[in-house]
């Protein structure tokens, strides 16, 4: 489409040569050409702010993934320790950018700007409550995520990259606070990680957190169908995927349960291998 | 706090989100009544008679603003002033159309176009966004793009009510309208698709001084 519209532009910039003459009679200092030119600057200004939060947004969902990527190779590894301080590492890089966020929006609404932003949030949600479940094996709550949005000036690198305006304004602190529904569209994304962790956890080997995890997304299960279609209507279509993540995880426990006794430890992850394709090939035509 | 404790929470936060909704809603609907009452009035002016008494007819669509403005007012009490954006998309649309009947009105008044400033007083609202419930630029320019496409139609009928000299004053505002909206960058959004029609009214217009060049009749009125 974008080519299609520069080359309608372009189309009809043509017959309008003649009227460009015409045009000359309009006086460019004419009281509704200043306050245009000051439209012209208003609406500049916001396009490039929302552009600069768009890139910082997709800076946070590049790697917010890698971490939950790395997140994914904790089970395996037996440097667990190592991995859980990397994605520390990593989420506190994300959380740098997110400043940066919080500080393009001081003085601002936030919910003016926040289809720019809001993607990047709930990836960052994503990986922050996968890291926090790894840890503590509990839902991480929205109270616990705002607490780790609260930024202050730390390094003077830093402070000399602003402008001076927001420096005299802010007592040298930014906040960010997610939304519910940000919050809410994240864990409903977290539930499809954790079925991976449950399907890799059984090829390692590990019996028991399928079932823990299974305990753990009935529960976040039952939450999303108490909101129901409160909420907005993204959150319940999340629902229907969250239903198919949950059916997963039970009918990997089911299989563990039924056939565990009977199928050496060691041919565990080929069942699983081939049960996770079958429901995968049932998903395909939808 | 547990997974579901956390989840009645959020639930709460929702449910008292959707009241919020419901009660914008009834407002928006409730101005939305007004803004039709208001066009209706001012749709006489396209017909023959509605040309000679246009001062009456601004003059009660000025009375009728007095009720958009305490509309305006128990909408203001809906939310929290601080989170306008968060619910902006329930008024857009009737505040758009509120500023094209103002403009509109400003027009046939004295055949100038409407500053955000004045739209905003006329509506009961702010201009700046730092001073509460205001006007927001977009909507402003979407609804003076309204007033474009009125004109266009009125350059039309006045010439059919004989009055062949309003099309080309018409012609030289929808001009330096257009002049203006040049100077506006605008995104691929709604706003840069109504400007895009635009076009067309302006080339309607310079139609219809076309047709009362070539006849002569346009040098006749201005005499």
């Amino acid at each position: 489409t974008g080519l299609g519209g520069f080359r309608k532009r372009k189309h009809d910039n043509f017959p309008h040569g003649q009227r460009r003459e015409e045009k000359e009679n309009v006086n460019p200092s004419s009281a509704l050409m200043t306050s245009f030119k000051s439209f012209q600057q208003e609406l500049d200004t916001r396009h490039d702010k929302y552009e600069r939060l768009v890139k910082l947004s997709r800076d946070i969902t590049i790697e917010s993934k890698r971490t939950i990527f790395l997140l994914h190779r904790f089970t395996s590894a037996p440097n667990g320790e190592e991995i859980l301080n990397e994605s520390e590492a990593k989420l506190d890089a994300v959380r740098r950018k997110i400043k940066q966020v919080a500080q393009e929006l001081v003085g601002e609404d936030m919910y003016q700007f926040h289809r720019a932003v809001s993607p990047g949030l709930q990836e960052y949600i994503e990986a922050v409550s996968f890291q926090y479940f790894i840890k503590t094996r509990s839902l991480i709550s929205v109270e616990e995520i705002n607490k780790q949005l609260i930024f202050s000036v730390e390094d003077r690198e830093e402070t000399a990259n602003m402008t001076s305006n927001s420096h005299d304004k802010q007592a040298h602190t930014w906040s960010l606070k997610v939304t519910p529904v940000d919050y809410l569209l994240g864990v409903a994304d977290l539930t499809g990680e954790l079925m991976r962790l449950c399907i890799s956890s059984v090829g390692n080997g590990d019996i028991d957190t399928p079932f823990e995890l299974s305990h753990f997304l009935r529960q976040i299960y039952d939450g999303f169908t108490f909101i129901g279609n409160t909420g907005p209507y993204e959150v319940s279509k999340k629902l229907y995927t969250l239903k198919q993540s949950l059916a997963k995880v039970e009918n990997a426990c089911y299989t563990l349960k039924v056939r565990g006794s009977e199928i050496p430890k060691h041919m565990l992850a080929d069942v699983f291998s081939t049960k996770t394709e079958l429901i995968d090939q049932e998903e395909g035509p939808s | 706090m547990s997974v579901s404790d956390m989840f009645i929470a959020l639930q709460g936060v929702l449910t008292a989100d959707q009241d919020i909704r419901e009660e914008i809603r009834k407002v928006v609907q409730a101005l939305e009544q007004t803004a039709r009452e208001i066009l209706t009035l001012l749709q006489g002016v396209h017909q023959g008679p509605g040309f000679q008494d246009i001062p009456k007819k601004c003059q009660k669509a000025r009375e009728h603003f007095g009720t958009v403005r305490t509309q305006m007012e128990s909408l203001k009490t809906k939310f929290p002033s601080d989170q306008y954006y968060r619910f902006h998309e329930h008024w857009r649309f009737v505040l758009q159309r509120l500023v094209f009947l103002a403009a509109f009105v400003v027009y046939l008044e004295s055949e100038t176009l409407v500053t955000r400033e004045a739209v905003a007083e006329i509506l009961g609202i702010e201009a700046d966004r730092e001073r509460g419930f205001h006007l927001d630029i977009e909507d402003y320019l979407s609804g003076v793009l309204t007033l474009a496409s009125e004109l266009a139609r009125l350059a039309v009928n006045s010439v059919t009510a004989g009055d062949y000299c309003r099309p080309l004053r018409i012609s030289a505002f929808i001009n330096e309208l257009d002049s203006g909206f040049r100077l506006l960058n605008l995104k691929n959004d709604s706003l840069r698709k109504r400007y895009d029609g635009l076009k067309y009214d302006v080339k309607k217009i310079e139609e219809v001084v076309y047709d009362l060049s070539i006849r002569g009749l346009a040098k006749e009125a201005e005499k």
